[in-house]
């Protein structure tokens, strides 16, 4: 085959490459044009900064979503990164019959309805403690995002290189120690990383916060009172009969769009990343 | 003869599982001396200086049997920790601690035992294993940089000065200088001949040249077993074991 053939079919095989990338681009960049240019209208500094009105009543934001909404991420945030750096921990320092128990159960959380999760947090917190909390939702999203931290750490652990393990036993430093001055400090970036992607996961759950977090159109930073959840006030308002609350649900879905996509920014640019 | 040997090893083999790499070996460490261990790739040799500040035994699946006496005391009849702070060891590749300062890495012993120093204590420690190490004058005005900044060669010098800052009585070196370049390795060669004067000093490497250069004993291993020790010139000059005399002269490995 002459060069110039070949630099033909290179061209053509770039284009097609190109023009196939550029289809599935489609529709999310019509997703994204599409919250964007019915969602921008309803942003305002009252929409972050005011309560709900009563139906009918123009004005108003959704402060109390997006306060519940960090309220429920915090929670998941506590509950998920021991339990999920511990388990990683564990799956990447462990060989045997248990640790593959294990991991194959982190594998089938991760493929486990939200909804389902949901009820369970309903049966397990909402229904003991006789009332819909930010507690049983927050769970609820701990558990739905503890696979992503458990394999995210496991995986950096993993990776990095057993010379550093025996540089700190090789100082007379114990086993626990090394864990803890050494091994996970260096894999900080990757769990970091684990972690953020897990909130993004979360932060546009809704179906298991219907029956945990309920919603709650005021105010609210009880762990053990309903809250109400950026997404749960999509949900809600879009099924509304009013116009003002379907705009609304318009800019909430934007905020929630803006706040995944500054995460996703985050792990790729990840200032903390070292090299 | 007794009061002169600070390590000595007493029948010691060891085991991945059933495959025993390193066979009843006797081998005396004199103090400050250096002590070379040459021999054909995959002989032994890493695991047998592994074994010495029970490295080895940290891999599971492994055995060991025998003793290794640390001036008369069985090392096995010690907590790990503390055989590993008296015998320290630096690596083939050089191996820092990304997420601490220079300044941090030397301490990494201390600080990884959670054994408190004052500052003055710290500083002190800091400057005399950096200067021992020859890498104070390379790095005294960025103490306080991260490790992994550093070149190869002064990594290496980095790990040599974390293992003296714990005043260990012997420092294993296992191929120290066959990641580096030529210039590097000089600088390293020369400084084992310095520190000798405060530590014993077991060296693994392939390099005939540099084991004739700093060590004092060479010990020929070959198959798992030491086949012959003796002082580094008449081991050079007359072998004693046709196998040494093949080696050394580059008939294998
Ligand atoms: N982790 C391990 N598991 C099983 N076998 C091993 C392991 N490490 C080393 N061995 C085997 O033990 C033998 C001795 O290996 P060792 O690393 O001690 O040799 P060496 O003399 O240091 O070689 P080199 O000069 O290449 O570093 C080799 O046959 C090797 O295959
Ligand atoms: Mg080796």
């Amino acid at each position: 085959m002459s060069t110039r053939a070949r630099r033909i079919k290179d061209r053509i095989f770039k284009a097609t490459i190109l023009s196939l990338s550029l289809l599935t681009l489609l529709p999310l960049l019509l997703i994204l044009i599409t919250i964007i240019s019915k969602g921008y209208s309803a942003i305002s500094l009252d929409f972050f900064t005011k309560l709900p009105t009563p139906p009918g009543d123009p004005g108003g934001g959704i402060l109390n979503s997006i306060v519940g909404s960090l309220l429920l991420i915090a929670i998941a945030v506590v509950i998920s990164v021991p339990t999920g750096v511990g388990l990683g921990l564990y799956l990447s320092e462990t060989r045997g019959p248990w640790a593959s128990l294990v991991e194959i159960l982190i594998n089938t959380l991760q493929g486990i309805p939200s909804i389902v999760v949901g009820i369970l947090a309903y049966l397990w917190i909402v229904k003991p403690l006789g009332g819909f909390s930010a507690l049983s939702g927050g769970v609820a999203l701990a558990i739905i995002m503890l696979p992503t931290v458990a394999r995210a750490t496991q995986e950096t652990l993993i990776r990095l290189p057993t010379s550093l393990k025996e540089a700190g036993l090789s100082l007379g430093a114990s086993y626990t120690r090394t864990i803890w001055k050494v091994i996970l400090p260096s894999a900080m970036p990757g769990i970091l990383s684990g972690v953020l992607l897990g909130v993004a996961r979360i932060a546009g759950e809704t179906a298991p916060l219907l029956f945990t977090a309920f919603g709650n159109p005021y105010l609210n930073l009880n762990p053990l009172k309903p809250v109400d959840a950026v997404p749960l006030l999509v949900f809600n308002y879009a099924m509304s009969p009013y116009s003002d609350w379907h705009q609304k649900a318009w800019g909430a879905s934007l905020v929630l769009m803006v706040f995944i996509l500054g995460i996703n920014i985050t792990i790729r640019k990840g200032p903390w990343k070292r090299r | 003869m007794e009061k002169e040997i600070i390590l000595e090893t007493i029948d010691l083999s060891a085991a991945y599982g059933d495959n025993w790499v390193v066979k009843s070996v006797n081998l005396a460490v004199p103090y400050n001396k250096v002590i070379a261990i040459m021999g054909p790739s995959g002989c032994g040799k890493s695991t047998f200086i592994r074994c010495l500040n029970r490295m080895h035994e940290l891999l599971p699946g492994t055995k060991i049997k025998g003793q290794v006496l640390l001036e008369g005391e069985n090392i096995f009849d010690l907590p790990p920790t503390t055989v590993r702070r008296r015998i320290g060891m630096v690596f083939q590749r050089p191996n820092p601690f990304p997420t601490m300062s220079i300044y941090d890495n030397v301490l990494a012993g201390y600080i990884l035992r959670g054994e408190k120093l004052s500052r003055a204590e710290r500083d002190e420690i800091v400057e005399t294993s950096l200067k021992k190490a020859f890498l104070w004058d390379e790095v005294k005005d960025s103490l306080h940089k991260r490790g992994t900044f550093l070149s190869g060669g002064q990594q290496q010098r980095l790990c040599i000065a974390r293992a003296l800052a714990m005043r260990p009585d012997i420092l294993l070196l296992d191929e120290p200088t066959s990641a580096l370049d030529p210039k590097a390795q000089a600088m390293i060669e020369e400084l084992i001949t310095q520190l000798k004067e405060t530590v014993s000093i077991v060296l693994v490497t392939h390099n005939r040249a540099q084991a004739a250069r700093v060590s004092d004993y060479t010990a020929f291993m070959y198959l798992g077993e030491i086949v012959e020790i003796g002082p580094t010139p008449q081991m050079f000059t007359a072998p004693k074991d046709p196998r040494t005399e093949e080696y050394l002269t580059g008939k294998f490995g």
